[in-house]
């Protein structure tokens, strides 16, 4: 079994959806982590808030600083993941593909390196 | 294996027929293409060491000789993958030398290939070394790029395929058309891009004959796959045509121009099979549409519009894409006239695509609208991809304007 993580790339330059329109957007998510469940895919999913929210912490000479905002000032930001188990990519593909209707966001599916790749 | 091509030893020719089908078998024995890649090699190298000629089976003496290769060269080594690769040859102590396992393997290979996760270029490079036998060399020249840059996608992709887990297999009922659709994509951009290649470069029109035998393979292993035999068909009409698609000083001839007489009979007689096939399944899909077409080119002394129309609106249904809609106004011209063949492309948006102006040009001349038609001639050969095309829309414009 491989583990991959399933990231929304969410765009926050798009306008705010409404709370109705939020609703219907978690439910459909809710649903698709439902099924990882039942399937014994899931691993973790998490819902992250906007990256007004971020900070980042940076070393230097020993010591750290701190910069307000995420690392590169992209409209695309991570707005959430899932950890799935799946026994090939295709597996995860079919996964993201729900992510991705469900979100109405792009998915982007990476393998967590489990030690036998690079 | 260049070193290998000598005297009644066909070496190169059996490298080339067996390399995939070694390759394809290996990788499901040892579970990683590049393990596989190097165990068919090394037996080629000892093929070239003890051959005095080929043996019986020379495909079976390559997997059998790999895959004591490979044993030995993972008994040398310790890492974590060649242990996994171990525990897997201990599960398959006998090679299976019967047809189906051997047919799967290839079909595996032929969809990992082609798995979409994967770039496009990567798809058609992985496509051509893998399943092909092609040397990185050749597919460098035959794409006409630099041969590390080749190198490089073939690695990375193999990377991909085994650090993503693309898998190994035949995609289940409910993912196969649309896998189906990805191999069938690469098949035919192999082939175009040895077709849009020109007389005296011999090594582009070997993409031809390599999707054609791919795509005969892929027929062979999917026989109820109406779309894989459209293909098939549509590849061997186009291909019949190509001995008189180029003149002798190496211009174009357009299809109404053709010698007929120097078409390929066997190769139409072929695909006309092929797409009466397809006709009996009732199943159109696009590829098998486009064969129709070229079945009905290739029929009889001349081309018969009103059927070429009548199957480019069901194209058009099926494909509702611009080049779809350019292709059809070409029909629409011969049965119903140049106007409204004009107005259909009217809204056409196709940047970049030469065939675009090429046809209002031609549309224009026969209109006898010649400032117009020469307008187009310009844009279009502005546009025009390689030197063939370009002499060929220049002959026409310098035709119209002697005429005026």
């Amino acid at each position: 079994m491989k583990q991959y993580l399933l990231a929304v790339q969410f765009d926050e330059s798009a306008p705010t959806p409404s709370d109705e329109e939020m609703r219907a957007q978690m439910a459909r998510t809710g649903k698709v982590t439902d099924e990882m469940r039942a399937a014994g895919s899931w691993v973790f999913v998490g819902g992250l808030l906007p990256s007004h929210a971020t900070t980042v912490v940076h070393p230097g000479n020993g010591t750290t600083t701190m910069t307000d905002g995420p690392f590169a000032e992209t409209k695309e930001q991570l707005g959430g993941f899932w950890v799935i188990e799946c026994e090939d990519l295709d597996q995860a593909l079919s996964w993201a593909e729900k992510c991705a209707l469900a979100c109405g966001a792009p998915i982007e599916v990476r393998p967590f390196n489990d030690g036998s790749g690079e | 294996m260049s070193a290998a091509g000598s005297g009644r030893l066909d070496l190169d020719g059996i490298y080339r027929a067996e390399y995939g089908r070694c390759v394809a078998t290996l990788t499901r024995v040892l579970g990683d293409i590049g393990l596989a890649e190097e165990a068919v090699q090394d037996a080629f190298a000892v093929a070239v060491q003890k051959w005095e000629e080929p043996p019986p089976n020379p495909g079976a003496w390559i997997v059998t000789t790999a895959r004591n290769r490979a044993i030995d060269r993972l008994r040398r080594e310790s890492t974590r993958e060649a242990r996994h690769a171990q525990a897997l040859l201990l599960h398959h102590p006998d090679e299976p030398e019967e047809a189906g396992p051997v047919r799967d393997d290839q079909l595996r290979m032929i969809f990992t290939c082609c798995h979409p996760a994967l770039s496009p270029l990567a798809q058609t490079a992985l496509t051509l070394r893998l399943l092909g036998g092609l040397e990185v060399t050749e597919i460098a020249r035959a794409y006409l790029v630099p041969e590390a840059t080749v190198a490089q996608r073939i690695v990375r992709a193999k990377k991909k395929i085994r650090d993503a887990g693309i898998p190994y297999r035949v995609p289940g009922a409910a993912e196969l058309p649309d896998r189906l659709t990805s191999v069938l994509t690469v098949l035919y951009l192999v082939f175009n891009e040895g077709y849009t290649a020109t007389s005296g470069q011999l090594l582009r029109m070997d993409l031809c004959l390599e999707a054609i035998r791919l795509a005969r393979a892929l027929a062979e292993l999917m026989p109820d796959e109406p779309e894989v035999i459209g293909l098939l068909a549509l590849l061997l009409l186009i291909e019949a045509r190509r001995p008189a698609r180029v003149g002798p000083s190496g211009e174009l001839v357009v299809l109404a121009e053709q010698d007929r007489s120097l078409w390929n009979r066997e190769l139409i007689a072929e695909g006309h099979e092929l797409v009466r096939r397809c006709l009996r399944r009732d199943q159109p899909g696009p590829y098998q549409l486009q064969a129709a077409i070229n079945a009905v080119h290739t029929d009889g002394p001349a081309t018969d519009w009103t059927q070429v129309l009548a199957l480019y609106d069901q194209l058009l249904h099926h494909t509702p894409t611009p080049i779809v809609a350019l292709n059809r106004a070409v029909a629409v011209a011969e049965v119903h006239g140049p106007a409204p063949a004009l107005a259909a492309i009217d809204e056409l948006d196709l940047p970049g695509y030469h065939l675009l102006p090429a046809t209002r040009a031609d549309l224009f001349t026969r209109l006898s609208r010649t400032a117009d038609a020469i307008a187009a001639y310009d844009e279009a050969i502005a546009l025009a991809a390689n030197d063939t095309e370009r002499t060929f829309l220049r002959t026409r414009r310098a035709r119209l304007e002697r005429e005026t």
